[in-house]
């Protein structure tokens, strides 16, 4: 039976070509039989997770610590892009930093649990938390784009890379208040049990890819330069860090 | 822990002695200038189980106004204000020790006698069963957080 890769739901279906070709070279690279699936949401994917059929996943960090500490995944690689958020309001808004925010705001998302964790993290300091704003669920961040130039919600929370992948037209018609600047926190390639002894032999492999030019176009169609080998304790690092921020 | 130099204050200072958790004392000098937390950072450090410093990012040597060689392998009350009562950090070390996260609104001061407020969050790193240091984690917190802080604080002191 082929082993089964995945990515994390926060891709967009112009990014999971990149992902398929990337599995080609996987399959190349290791010399096995490798399958891509992708899910179309996050629970959807944790189910597939806590079934035990995922063997190598480009995990978000929220989920990357559940995969280590729980289900024995080991760490391989991440790319030089740390995943940041920024909090968009409409562009005609009058607000113009967080603290200025009022209880009861309609705040646009999507369900990354990363994003949301940092944006809510974000708005801290306007005394706003779960119990007092309104979350409105979106399929995508150009959703909640749209949600905010719709003005059907005040606040949203963007990836942001995917902030800034949004075309110019619609980030006319936004106003980012403020973007994380984290540094350290990182999606992740991770393996699972059943290939955990391939971690440095791959890590080595993606490490080179920008060595040639077909692993750079390759790079070049994730949106990456080039891939970082993680050990552990940079890994147990993060997770250090998502498990105090989610306190 | 070294005593605060006067060379390294801005502007007027006062000077109090801190005693620290291990038995020791430190002359600390500091003013009233408060530096704002700087927008949408984290600031983050890790110490050993004896609460010396042994990792911090570029947003915690900025806040604390030290060179990053000057803060690796310090106590972590390098940091400590007068301001900030015995009794809090008495409450976070005994709770990160039970093996639990421990947060609350921290008064730091800064090498220049300054001072900034953060919300810290710390736990303990725990690595094959065994506590092997722990990780802080600050991030901006609200100006009515800090307000109540101040008040607690005092009534604390």
């Amino acid at each position: 039976m082929p082993y089964q890769f995945t990515v994390s739901p926060d891709f967009g279906p112009d990014q999971l070509a990149g992902w398929h070709i990337f599995n080609t070279w996987l399959q190349r690279q290791l010399g096995t039989d490798i399958h891509f699936e992708t899910h179309d949401a996050f629970d959807e994917q944790r189910q597939s997770i806590s079934e035990d059929q995922i063997d190598i996943i480009y995990a978000n960090p929220f989920d990357a610590s559940f995969l280590v500490r729980e289900k024995g995944f080991v760490a391989v690689a991440s790319p030089h892009n740390p995943d940041e958020t920024t909090i968009a309001v409409h562009a005609d808004n009058p607000v113009t930093e967080v603290e200025a925010l009022q209880p009861g705001c309609r705040i646009a998302q999507t369900d990354d649990p990363d994003i949301s964790m940092m944006g809510m993290i974000l708005l801290e300091p306007a005394n706003l938390d779960r119990d007092n704003t309104e979350a409105l669920i979106q399929d995508s961040y150009i959703q909640v784009a749209k949600a905010l130039i719709q003005e059907k919600a005040d606040v949203g929370f963007f990836l942001t890379e995917a902030y800034e992948r949004l075309s110019n037209l619609v980030k006319s018609q936004l106003k980012p208040l403020v973007n994380s600047d984290i540094q350290v926190v990182s999606h992740t390639l991770l393996l699972g049990p059943a290939l955990a002894e391939r971690k440095d032999e791959l890590a080595g492999k993606l490490q080179a890819m920008s060595d040639d030019v077909q692993g750079q176009q390759l790079l070049d169609s994730l949106g990456f330069r080039s891939w970082n080998p993680m050990d552990e304790e940079e890994m147990e690092f993060m997770i250090d860090l998502i498990e105090a921020l989610a306190a | 822990m070294q005593d605060m130099n006067p060379s390294d204050i801005q502007g007027e200072y006062r000077e109090t002695t801190l005693d620290l958790y291990n038995g020791t004392q430190r002359k600390v000098l500091v003013t009233d200038m408060e530096t704002p937390y700087p927008e949408g950072k984290l600031i983050v450090s890790r110490t050993d189980t004896e609460g010396r410093i042994t990792h911090c990012n570029r947003s915690f040597v900025d806040m604390s106004g030290y060179e990053e060689a000057e803060i690796i392998g310090q106590p972590h009350a390098l940091l400590r204000h007068p301001d900030m009562p015995a009794a809090a950090f008495e409450d976070l070390w005994n709770t990160v020790k039970a093996g639990r996260k421990w947060h609350g609104y921290v008064k730091n001061l800064r090498k220049d006698g300054g001072y900034y407020w953060v919300y810290a969050t710390v736990i303990p790193n725990v690595r094959n069963g065994q506590v092997v240091g722990y990780t802080s984690v600050r991030r901006k917190p609200s100006r009515q957080k800090v307000e109540e802080a101040i008040q607690t604080y005092a009534s604390m002191s």
